[in-house]
């Protein structure tokens, strides 16, 4: 596994490029819980983005309530009211099947109609399941079914490959 | 859930395609419409029956109603009955992957009203281990008080007073885990929480009381009789209140009345339920 250090600095280096080329205005950061949010506040202080950041926890949104019932640990979005025609910087700690983005977009859309979202993660790793695909990242790595990804932090951010016995599905 | 509510959509998707039904043998405001919300904050579809206009009036056995609506493929009751143990009988007799919720059953609980009085005074009180609660009015037949008294036995509060006039206080409350009061100015001493109940004047066939004035006069909440619980003590009520009758309108509507944030806490306690107890079975998932 890469440095975190190194991954951080390649997604802000991303995330520079597509704000230019996308001509994002006064972005709002949001980052999806847990370390979304850890990886958000990091990007957020990095690219000086003063608005507080927006945070989504998509539990209510996962397409899996009918096999896994609701977590016991939900906690609360905190979006501004007004996202009409905002542009949504929208960020996430390791992007794998799809799934949280899809929830989450769907989470973002209830609140208002943005302009635009781009989307950053720290690691794209292969497994992807639905066509979406992230606009920036920190880096794109391959990995096998049985191995994940995980991210301690918020202080200090660390990263590191675990090996699990069953498959993982987020 | 708490935090749904203020959101600008209000509504989450987590039930989408479940079918709800209110089934409502008794009249209700409250607990109806906010499980209603609940059920649609959640997305399910949600149908209120009030049995007034349902064919149990035509002569269809309750079993047979639920039998209807079990092949109308539903995935929830939630029961309002005024006989003890209704939710229960009928939770007995539907389907395994139906749930069943008890949203008041005769003079027996009303788990939902406690849990939702128990997430209030957490919001808050914080450490129930400290707290010394009086439960004050018709206690004979409140199905509320039942439920917070066994919420709060289970919780650990550190005393659970009942203050009510003799002809209100079923046999051996005693037994229940509280201690027993007969007047106001002595059960409020050192209270932190009081929790009014409303006199259940449509459920008392005999003259159990003199008056309604009386009643006031002796058992009724004044900002006077508040002072002498503590300062910080909050006043809560199930609803709905009989202002004049058991609280004085500017304690019902006062600084330390947290009654109307127990209505908004309800829909979103209501929510959780729900969607526990939506969620798939061990078992079944």
């Amino acid at each position: 596994m890469q440095d975190i250090n190194d991954l951080l600095t390649n997604l802000e280096n991303e995330l520079k490029q597509a704000w230019y080329k996308r001509q994002l205005v006064n972005p709002l950061m949001i980052g999806i819980h847990t370390g979304g949010v850890w990886i958000a506040e990091e990007m957020r202080q990095r690219l000086k983005l003063t608005e507080p950041l927006g945070v989504l926890d998509i539990s209510f949104y996962r397409d899996d309530f009918s096999e896994i019932g609701v977590h016991p640990d939900v906690k609360p979005s905190a979006i501004p009211n007004h996202i009409d025609g905002r542009d949504i910087i929208l960020i996430d700690d390791v992007f794998y099947t799809g799934r949280t983005v899809r929830a989450a977009l769907n989470e973002i859309f209830d609140y208002g109609r943005p302009k635009q979202i781009l989307l950053g993660v720290l690691i794209e790793r292969d497994g992807k399941q639905i066509p979406i695909t992230p606009d920036c990242v920190g880096a794109r790595i391959a990995l096998n079914a049985n191995q994940r990804i995980k991210l301690t932090g918020p202080t200090p951010l660390n990263i590191h490959t675990e090996t699990t016995s069953t498959e993982a599905s987020s | 859930m708490l935090a749904c509510q203020t959101n600008k959509s209000k509504k989450v998707p987590l039930l989408r395609g479940k079918t709800i039904v209110n089934l409502f043998f008794e009249n209700s405001t409250r607990t109806r419409t906010t499980f209603e919300l609940a059920a649609k904050r959640l997305s399910a579809d949600v149908l209120s029956m009030s049995i007034a206009t349902s064919s149990t009036s035509k002569g269809e056995s309750l079993l047979d109603t639920i039998r209807n609506l079990e092949a109308m493929y539903v995935d929830m009751f939630i029961v309002r009955h005024g006989i003890s143990g209704a939710a229960h009988f009928i939770a007995r007799h539907t389907a395994p992957h139906i749930s069943v919720i008890n949203a008041g059953d005769g003079q027996h609980a009303h788990p939902t009203q406690a849990m939702l009085d128990m997430f209030t005074i957490r919001q808050i009180k914080k450490d129930f281990a400290q707290l010394k609660v009086a439960i004050i009015g018709d206690i004979l037949h409140s199905r509320v008080a039942r439920s917070q008294i066994q919420a709060l036995n289970t919780l650990g509060a550190a005393e659970i007073r009942v203050i009510a006039p003799k002809t209100l206080l079923p046999a051996h409350v005693e037994t229940l885990g509280v201690t027993v009061s007969h007047s106001l100015d002595e059960g409020l001493q050192d209270i932190d929480v009081i929790m009014m109940l409303r006199l259940q004047k449509e459920r008392m066939t005999s003259a159990l009381l003199p008056s309604e004035s009386e009643y006031f006069k002796c058992f009724g909440l004044t900002e006077s009789k508040l002072k002498i619980a503590k300062p910080d003590a909050i006043v809560m009520h199930p609803g709905p209140i009989n202002r004049g009758v058991e609280i004085e309108s500017s304690v019902a509507d006062g600084p330390q009345s947290v009654i109307l944030r127990q209505v908004s806490n309800g829909i979103a306690v209501r929510m959780a339920i729900l969607s526990m107890a939506m969620q798939p079975k061990a078992g079944h998932a």
